[in-house]
C-alpha cells in the first residue's frame, strides 16, 4: 500500500493507493454527492453523481470506481458538473412516481435530499411513470418500484453481504425492474431470508417495512459498516476449539 | 501437422480442383440465400446432370461476392464471369450458353470494369466470394494457416505483437485503438490465465461486414484469433457471435471442428509449445453486449451490463484475468499481416489509418452491398463511384457513418478522406462501417429519431443518463417531428445530448447523442422549419 499525494479543488490532500476517490474526498471534508453508493456494499458506478474533472483527461470520472494516482487534479465542483448533477436528480425526478407528500420515507428520503441539494423546484422533462407493479407478498415489507430509481443497492446488499441473491435486475431501458428470485411475488421467495437488510440500504420509499404510514420509515444504514467491518477482521468467528 | 503437411494438403487440394474444367461459384451468404440463391444452386445442379457436365463443373458456394442488392450472385469460369440476378431459368441459360457454348449471358452480366470493383482494394475480404467457405482445405490451398504457421516455427511472442504494432493497424471495431498496443499491453500484463475474445456482436442498424467475414471465410478469423493467443500467452479463445446470425454461426462451428480434426487448433499446434482452444458463446440479442465489458460479463454467464473502465480488459477482463478483445475485421487483417510483412500493410491507407475498411452500403444508393477500400479514399468516391450515388431522380443529401454511434456528412463535406481522425473532425465515427446513404427524400428529424428509439430500447438500464436520457431525447425528437416542438425544446434537446453525452457510463449512452447532434449541426433548418410557429403579441405603447 503506497500514500498517495494529489489535488482536490486546489487542496493538496494525500490518501492509499486502495481507496477510491470519493473516501479521499470525504476523509478531506470534500463533499460529493451519490445514490448508488453506499460504504460496505462494492460499487458500481451507475448514478453519475459523483463525477468529477480529472486534469488531462477529457472524459469525466466517478469518484466512487476511480482509483487515485500520484500528483491527480480533480475537480468537484466546477459548474458544469453541478449542472449535469441537477440533470441526474431531474431526470431521476421524471422516471418515478415520487410523490414525496405521501411517501413513507418523506422527510428521510436520499433522492428527496438530494433534490432538496441542488434546489429542484420543478422538472423540465414530462414525466414517464413506466407501469411498475407494486409487491406486497411479503410478510414485513413492500416494494414499490415506482419508487426506485435502480441503484442496485437492495441486489448488492442481498448477494454481497446476506449471501441469498434474491434480488436482481429484469429488462432494459426504462422498462428496467428489480424482481425477486425467477420474477415472482416476493412472499414466496425460496431465497429471501426475510433479513430486511435490503428494506434498510434503499435510498428511497421503494423498499419499506409493512405497517409505517407517510413520512413515519427512517432507515438505519450504519449496521452494514458494523457487519461488513466485523466480518473482515474475522470479530464474530468463534473461537477455534483447541483439539487435544 | 507440420509446414510440410500444410503444403501438402494445399496442393492436393489444388490438385482436386484441377480435376474440374470449370467452377461455378454461387454466393451463399445471407443476403444472396433470402435473394433465392440456395434455389439458383439446385438449378443449376439439375441443368448441369441434364447436359451431363456434372462431373466436369464444381458448384460451390461462397462467402459475400459484395453487390448484395443485385443477387443471387454467381461466378464462373476461370476470368471469374459475375453474373447477376441469377434466378432459376437464368441458371440454366447460363449452362446452356456460357458452360456449354462459352458465350456470356449479356442481360445477367456484370461489367467487371464497372467503378463498384475498380476502386476497391480487398485484403479482408481477398477470400469471400472466391472459395468454398465450409472448406479447411480450399482455406489452406488459398494460403490459409501459413501466416499461424510461420509465427509458430519462426517468431517469438514479440516479434509477432512487434508486427502487428508496426503495421499500424488500429481496432476496427470503431474507437481506432492501436492494436498492436493493446496486444503489449496484455502480454505484459500478469497471470497464469489469459484469453482472447472475438467481438462479433455485430450491432448496429444497417451493418453486415462482420457477418459476411464470419460467412465467407471463417477460418481466417480462427487463425487471427489463434495468432493473437500465441502472442500475448493465451490457451483459450471464445467468439460472442449474436444469435441473429444462425449462418455465422454454423460455419463457425464447422470450422472449429474442420480445425481441431487437423491440428490447427488444440495441443502442440504446429509442434510447437502453443496450445489454442476457440470456443463459441452466443449473444442473446443485446445490443449492449458489444461493449467489451458487457460482453465479457455475457461470457460470464451473467447479466450483460458495462462496468466502468478501468480496470480495462486487457488488466481485468473476463474471469478476473487479462484479455484481450478485438473485432472480428482487426482477427481478419492479422493473418495478412503476418504473411505479407508490417511494411506492405503500412504502405496501404494513410499514415495514421493504415490498411483497408470494409463497409456495408445501404440506404438509398444504387449498389447496395458490401466494399473494402483503401483507408484515407474520399467519402464522394465510396458513394458515387463505388456506389453508384442515389438512384434516379433523387439528391445525395447524407452518408451516415457509424450507425446508432455515428453521425450524418452532408454533401459539402464529401470530399474528407476516410479515416478515424477526419470523420471525428466533422463529428461522425469510423464505427465498424455501416455506412447508410440518405436522399432529398429522407428526414433527418426522423432519422434521428430512428438511431435514438433504437438506443433508448437497447439501454441496459444502468446508469441514470442513459437509461433515462436516452427516452427524454426521443420524446423531443418524437415532439419535434410532431410540429409541436419549440425553439425552448430544441436548446433543451441540445442540452440534454452534450449531457448524456459527458456522463453515461459506457459506450453506447456516450455516442447515443451523436446522430442528433451531427444532424442539428448540419441541417439544423430542418428541425426549425418543424417547430411550432411562435404566438406573435401585439404590444401596443400603451401596455407597456
Amino acid at each position: 500500500m503506497a500514500i498517495l499525494t494529489l489535488t482536490i479543488n486546489g487542496e493538496h490532500v494525500s490518501g492509499k493507493d486502495d481507496e477510491s476517490l470519493l473516501d479521499i474526498a470525504r476523509q478531506h471534508d470534500v463533499h460529493i454527492p451519490t445514490l448508488c453508493h453506499l460504504d460496505g456494499l462494492s460499487d458500481v458506478g451507475a448514478c453519475r453523481l459523483c463525477l468529477v474533472e480529472v486534469e488531462g483527461q477529457s472524459k469525466l470520472f466517478p469518484a466512487c470506481t476511480t482509483k487515485p494516482q500520484e500528483g491527480m487534479v480533480i475537480r468537484t465542483d466546477t459548474e458544469r458538473l453541478k449542472k449535469y448533477r441537477r440533470t441526474i436528480i431531474e431526470l431521476l425526478a421524471s422516471e418515478g412516481n415520487h410523490q414525496c407528500a405521501v411517501c413513507v420515507v418523506n422527510n428521510h428520503c436520499e433522492l428527496q435530499n438530494l433534490a432538496y441539494d441542488v434546489d429542484l423546484q420543478y422538472v423540465r422533462f414530462p414525466y414517464l411513470y413506466p407501469k411498475k407493479e407494486l409487491d406486497a407478498t411479503h410478510e414485513d415489507f413492500v416494494i414499490d418500484r415506482n419508487r426506485c430509481v435502480l441503484c442496485t443497492r437492495c441486489v448488492r446488499v442481498c448477494h454481497e453481504v446476506e449471501g441469498a441473491h434474491t434480488w436482481d435486475i429484469a429488462g432494459r431501458g426504462i422498462d428496467c425492474t428489480i424482481i425477486a428470485d425467477m420474477n415472482q411475488p416476493w412472499g414466496t421467495s425460496a431465497s429471501c431470508t426475510s433479513c430486511g437488510k435490503c428494506v434498510r440500504v434503499c435510498p428511497t420509499g421503494a423498499l419499506f417495512e409493512k405497517g409505517q404510514t407517510v413520512a413515519e420509515m427512517e432507515k438505519q444504514r450504519d449496521f452494514l459498516k458494523y457487519i461488513v467491518h466485523a466480518r473482515q477482521k474475522r470479530e464474530w468467528v468463534a473461537e477455534q476449539i483447541e483439539e487435544e | 501437422m507440420t509446414l510440410e503437411d500444410l503444403n501438402e494438403l494445399a496442393e492436393k487440394e489444388l490438385e482436386r480442383q484441377k480435376n474440374f474444367k470449370n467452377r461455378l461459384l454461387y454466393c451463399s451468404a445471407a443476403g444472396c440465400v433470402s435473394c433465392g440463391s440456395n434455389a439458383t444452386r439446385d438449378a443449376f445442379k439439375k441443368s448441369l446432370k441434364e447436359k451431363g457436365l456434372d462431373k466436369e463443373v464444381e458448384v460451390l458456394g461462397t462467402g459475400c461476392m459484395g453487390l448484395c442488392g443485385e443477387g443471387p450472385l454467381v461466378k464462373v469460369g476461370s476470368d471469374d464471369t459475375l453474373y447477376q440476378r441469377v434466378d432459376e431459368n437464368a441458371a440454366a441459360r447460363i449452362v446452356d450458353e456460357h458452360l456449354l457454348n462459352a458465350n456470356k449471358v449479356a442481360e445477367n452480366l456484370i461489367n467487371p470494369d464497372d467503378p463498384f470493383f475498380a476502386s476497391q482494394m480487398k485484403i479482408v475480404l481477398e477470400n469471400c466470394g472466391k472459395i468454398n467457405a465450409e472448406s479447411i482445405e480450399e482455406y489452406i490451398a488459398a494460403g490459409g494457416y501459413q501466416a499461424l504457421a510461420k509465427a509458430l516455427t519462426e517468431m517469438s511472442q514479440d516479434e509477432v505483437i512487434d508486427e502487428v504494432r508496426k503495421s499500424g493497424l488500429r481496432g476496427r471495431g470503431g474507437a481506432g485503438y492501436p492494436t498492436g498496443l493493446k496486444w503489449g499491453i496484455v502480454r505484459k500484463a500478469k497471470g497464469d490465465q489469459k484469453y482472447v475474445i472475438c467481438n462479433a456482436d455485430e450491432g448496429d442498424p444497417g451493418a453486415f461486414m462482420d457477418r459476411s467475414v464470419l460467412e465467407g471465410d471463417p477460418h481466417r478469423i480462427l487463425e487471427g484469433m489463434a495468432l493473437a493467443g500465441y502472442a500475448v500467452g493465451a490457451s483459450q479463445g471464445y467468439i460472442y457471435v449474436r444469435a441473429e446470425y444462425p449462418m455465422a454461426i454454423e460455419r463457425l462451428k464447422l470450422a472449429i471442428k474442420h480445425a481441431e480434426r487437423l491440428g490447427l487448433l488444440g495441443n502442440r499446434i504446429f509442434e510447437s509449445q502453443f496450445n489454442f482452444r476457440i470456443d463459441l458463446r452466443i449473444g442473446a440479442g443485446a445490443f449492449v453486449c458489444g461493449e467489451e465489458t458487457a460482453l465479457i460479463r455475457s461470457i460470464e454467464g451473467r447479466r450483460g451490463r458495462p462496468r466502468p473502465r478501468p480496470p480495462y480488459p486487457s488488466e481485468k477482463g473476463l474471469f478476473g484475468a487479462p484479455t484481450l478483445l478485438n473485432n472480428v475485421e482487426t482477427y481478419a487483417n492479422i493473418a495478412p499481416i503476418i504473411n505479407r510483412g508490417s511494411a506492405w500493410f503500412a504502405s496501404i491507407g494513410t499514415p495514421k489509418s493504415t490498411g483497408t475498411k470494409v463497409f456495408a452500403l445501404a440506404g438509398k444508393i444504387k449498389n447496395t452491398g458490401l466494399i473494402e477500400v483503401p483507408m484515407g479514399i474520399p467519402l464522394r468516391k465510396i458513394i458515387f463511384d463505388i456506389g453508384g450515388g442515389t438512384p434516379e431522380g433523387t439528391e445525395f443529401k447524407a452518408a451516415q457513418t457509424g450507425g446508432p454511434s455515428g453521425g450524418c456528412i452532408p454533401n459539402d463535406h464529401l470530399d474528407i478522406p476516410v479515416d478515424y481522425e477526419s470523420l471525428a473532425t466533422v463529428g461522425s465515427i469510423m464505427g465498424s462501417g455501416g455506412m447508410i446513404v440518405m436522399d432529398s427524400e429522407s428526414r433527418m428529424v426522423d432519422v434521428a429519431k430512428y438511431f435514438m428509439e433504437f438506443c433508448a430500447d437497447e439501454s441496459c438500464g444502468k446508469c441514470v443518463p442513459c437509461r433515462v436520457g436516452t427516452k427524454h431525447i426521443y420524446l423531443l425528437l418524437d415532439k419535434i417531428s410532431n410540429g409541436k416542438a419549440t425553439q425552448d425544446d430544441i436548446a433543451l434537446l441540445e442540452e440534454l445530448c452534450v449531457m448524456v453525452k459527458e456522463t453515461s457510463l459506457c459506450g453506447l449512452g456516450q455516442s447515443a447523442p451523436n446522430p442528433v447532434l451531427s444532424t442539428l449541426r448540419f441541417f439544423r433548418h430542418e428541425y426549425e422549419e418543424l417547430l411550432k410557429p411562435a404566438l406573435h403579441f401585439e404590444q401596443s405603447e400603451k401596455s407597456r
